[in-house]
């Protein structure tokens, strides 16, 4: 502890400052290319990070930022191209402790292990031992208190990890992160779970830290978060590199051109002709909030209307969409389905009131993979399937082929496990699921991630004939040619409703609104 | 303390100092973590007084000494099992374990002739070779959970009943006696008046309260029962972990079963059968948890020590001898949902 004796309250930069802002790149990527089977997920993409900056990666899903940050912190790989810290060539992949001196990164998903201390969990496998080898957990606690004070993280490093909340708990990973001795830092979506005040704590951190001489590589969704604290944005596009640029030299229309390009985007729809004022109201959700997650949504959804819930990641568009069908509970507001009030949070009653529901993760909620399409797609219809609780295989394979059929599922049966599908036709089977009660109101929370282009195409089509029979369909998703064919697209920001874009909405439009980006300012 | 500062230091600072005060005010007053360690105590002390009043005889130190005798094999069975729980991982063979280690070293020691014995090797051996046993089954359980990636449920459950069968077929279903004295002296000898088993029991116990909570060693079992990603991201060699800690369990296991066959003087073909439940239910009332992570030895102790007053307590009530296992089963039950209610949290 000689290093703490005495000296100024406040840290001087660093002890080798003059190599701040001039030095070498802190950390560099030159044509990176890394495939994965077919894909491509980077394609000779670069990035040069220099000292001191708050650097922004912006791009949308599937632009190859992850896949950047992984190489970057070691944990990949690249086929072909260089990575180089300050100068000097990347260590080797199995030399961890080498690339933890010079990168470490802050995941969205936590690497806290809940049980421990916080102390220890900053410490952990690197405790301090006294004479007798053993583990000296005053001088543990001082050290790590020391640590988080000299970063101005206000925690009691003796709790439990588990008890701190999301902002805390990214504190005391950057701060571990600094005590590794990198001072180079990814902070990947570091706001998405974060409310507007913690995010704003969160901006001060970073400010203060880059004073003291840290460089950060920051990747976000909300792009006036890249306004507020970032110096430089790179922007990836379909596993490219597009622009490297001076974020205050960059109006934000050109930077959301730059992350959409021109839309690529799958057939035209034709614009949906509006749903008649006389058409049944489905779904009349009025008041509706949920603590943080989302805050008093009205949403209405008639009888034929597509209705999309446009959001990112945090922002409580699913987490909407849950609550419908009742995988969730709303704390307040009143949430009516064709007519009847499902109890809320009970899954059976609103199923019974006419919802059916395709859920955002297939493998998580949609599908039991080692039962066969038949059972899956039955799920939710078991008193057509026989009388008095007995299931009649029969009728279950005439039911279930009768949805292959419709739905073009490609198997040789509706015995096959849907784990022998490929993901458009396991999507399929989870639609099939939905449908099978003939539903008032169909629910789809991102319908067509990871399956192919031409299953997009035909769950999409599916999507439009079932509301051209009269259902009522909500659609939540960031995906643009989900969005397409609604009749209108609600757009969500850290849980609230924060605009409505009728059918015909340029993806810029769509694009910024989701970001939270006024365009016109 | 500060004096064991290394080298981490350096690199971990940013230069700022603060001052030595500032790190002392954060201290809380009361550590409730702490606390949850000591949760059993109360029960133990309410226990130790409804025994008195049953009988007098409760607390004297004749009775305690052999409430402490009786449940000191056992109980390294539960030291073994939370060490592998704290891990995330389970052993059931720990039971099997305890009753084989020592079966062999007797097959191998006693003299052929007398019974099922083989008498390939002195008696001096018998220590050494219920010491081996251990360590190989445990490495066999390591063998196929950690290098092979099987489920370790399944790895134990299956290890239970070939180890069960074979302590039956190398005893011929029979109870090994005549065993050299080597082997039955830790489980009959007295040390400063007080049982050796006692002593060894205690001492494990607090060779196990230091591991694991003051060694590097003890640490990673925690965090690879948190989370073992998180565990593997700071350089933790989880494999190598998992190896040691059920190797350790299993030697524990044996050292166990030599303690309950010094004090039976035998071996006997069912040693250990059905004890694995038990150990689980002492392990979980006292604060361990099946899904890793969570739990210390000290509980674990408190838990085995309160089911064996209570039992305690009903044989000096005069419950028939008939009865007692219901009620064992019972009062697993009550002290699961008792622990459940002051815990607060569900049990995992």
């Amino acid at each position: 502890m000689e290093e703490f004796a005495g000296g100024p309250a406040s840290p001087p930069p660093t002890d080798d400052s003059g190599r701040i802002r001039t030095g070498p790149p802190v950390a560099e990527a030159e044509r990176i290319t890394k495939r994965y089977g077919e894909t491509t997920a980077l394609d000779a993409a670069r990035i040069t990070i220099n000292p001191g900056e708050t650097h922004a990666l912006v791009g949308r899903n599937g632009a190859g930022k992850s896949t950047l940050v992984s190489i970057l912190t070691g944990l990949q790989a690249p086929d072909e191209g260089e990575v180089r810290f300050a100068g000097s060539p990347a260590p080797r992949p199995a030399d961890r402790d080498a690339w933890r001196e010079r990168v470490a990164c802050v995941y969205q998903k936590s690497t806290i292990i809940p049980e421990l201390s916080v102390a220890e969990n900053l410490y952990l496998n690197r405790h301090d031992r006294n004479r007798l080898g053993l583990v000296g957990w005053k001088g543990l606690w001082r050290k790590a208190a020391d640590l988080l004070e000299a970063w101005s993280v206000d925690v009691d490093v003796r709790r439990p990890a588990g008890e701190l909340g999301v902002e805390q708990r990214q504190f005391v990973e950057i701060a571990r992160a600094l005590s590794f001795g990198a001072r180079f830092i990814i902070l990947d979506e570091p706001t998405a779970q974060l409310d507007g005040a913690a995010i704003s704590r969160l901006f001060d951190r970073m400010r203060a830290m880059r004073e003291q001489g840290v460089t950060f590589l920051f990747i976000s969704h909300h792009l006036q978060e890249i306004y507020e604290i970032c110096d430089m944005v790179t922007v990836y596009r379909d596993a490219r590199h597009i622009l490297t640029a001076p974020v205050a030299d960059l109006p934000q229309g050109e930077l959301v051109a730059a992350m959409t390009g021109e839309a690529a985007g799958l057939r035209q729809h034709a614009v949906r002709p509006p749903v008649p004022q006389e058409a049944q109201v489905v779904l009349d959700v009025r008041g509706l909030s949920d603590g943080d997650v989302y805050q008093d949504v009205d949403l209405r959804v008639r009888a034929g209307e597509i209705v999309g819930l446009a959001g990112l990641g945090g922002s409580g568009k699913a987490e909407l969409a849950e609550t419908i069908v009742g995988l969730r509970a709303a704390k307040e507001g009143t949430l009516e389905v064709a007519g009847s009030r499902p109890r809320p949070g009970s899954v059976p009653e609103s199923l019974a009131a006419g919802v059916g529901f395709v859920p955002r993760d297939r493998h998580h909620q949609g599908l039991v993979p080692l039962m066969s399409i038949a059972d899956n797609a039955t799920m939710t219809v078991p008193e057509r399937l026989g009388q008095a609780g007995f299931v009649s295989g029969r009728r279950k394979d005439a039911l279930a082929r009768e949805m292959i059929g419709n739905l073009a599922i490609k198997t040789p049966g509706p015995e096959l496990p849907v784990s022998g599908l490929s993901g458009g036709n396991q999507q399929k089977v989870v639609m099939a699921r939905a449908l099978a009660s003939d539903p008032r109101l169909l629910v789809l929370i991102t319908p067509t991630a990871g399956v192919d282009v031409r299953s997009k195409e035909f769950l999409l089509g599916k999507v439009e004939e079932i509301a051209g029979n009269g259902t009522g369909v909500v659609i939540a998703s960031d995906e643009l040619d989900d969005l397409r064919l609604c009749n209108r697209v609600l757009v969500m920001f850290h849980g609230r409703v924060v605009a409505e874009l009728p059918a015909g909405w340029h993806d810029h439009e769509m694009v910024a609104a989701m970001e939270g980006v006024d365009l016109d300012a | 303390m500060p004096d064991s500062t290394t080298a981490h230091a350096e690199t971990g600072h940013p230069p700022s100092p603060p001052a030595p005060e500032e790190a002392g005010r954060r201290r809380p007053p009361i550590r409730l973590a702490r606390l949850r360690d000591f949760a059993l105590v109360p029960a133990i002390i309410v226990i130790a007084i409804v025994g008195q009043i049953v009988s007098p005889i409760f607390l004297q130190s004749d009775n305690l000494i052999n409430i402490l005798q009786t449940m000191s094999e056992i109980s390294l069975l539960v030291l073994a099992q939370t060490l592998v729980l704290v891990a995330g991982r389970m052993d059931l063979s720990l039971e099997s374990t305890f009753g084989l280690a020592p079966g062999v070293a007797a097959w191998l020691t006693i003299a052929a002739g007398t019974g099922p014995g083989l008498g390939l090797l002195p008696g001096a051996w018998g220590i050494p070779v219920t010491l081996a046993t251990g360590v190989l089954i445990g490495a066999v359980n390591a063998l196929f959970i950690v290098r092979f990636g099987l489920n370790g449920f399944i790895v134990t459950l299956g290890m239970l009943i070939v180890l069960r069968g074979l302590l039956t077929g190398i005893s011929g279903g029979q109870t090994f006696f005549n065993l050299p004295d080597s082997m039955t002296y830790l489980g009959s000898a007295m040390w400063l008046g007080v049982p050796a088993s006692i002593w060894i029991c205690l001492l494990l116990f607090a060779a196990g309260i230091v591991i694991m909570g003051f060694t590097r060693f003890g640490r990673a079992l925690y965090a690879i029962g948190g989370n073992v990603d998180a565990a593997k991201a700071a350089g933790i060699r989880t494999d190598r972990v998992l190896w040691i800690v059920l190797i350790s369990a299993s030697l524990l296991a044996a050292i166990g079963g030599l303690l309950l066959t010094g004090r039976l003087a035998s071996v006997a073909a069912a040693q250990g059968d059905g004890a694995i439940f038990t150990v689980f239910a002492a392990a979980v009332i006292g604060g361990v948890s099946l899904n890793g992570g969570k739990g210390t030895v000290f509980g674990a102790f408190t838990g085995i020590l309160l089911l064996y007053m209570i039992q305690n307590v009903l044989t000096l009530a005069g419950v028939p001898a008939q009865w007692i296992q219901a009620l064992n089963g019972a009062i697993i039950l009550t002290a699961l949902a008792i622990s459940r209610l002051t815990g607060g949290k569900s049990q995992d």
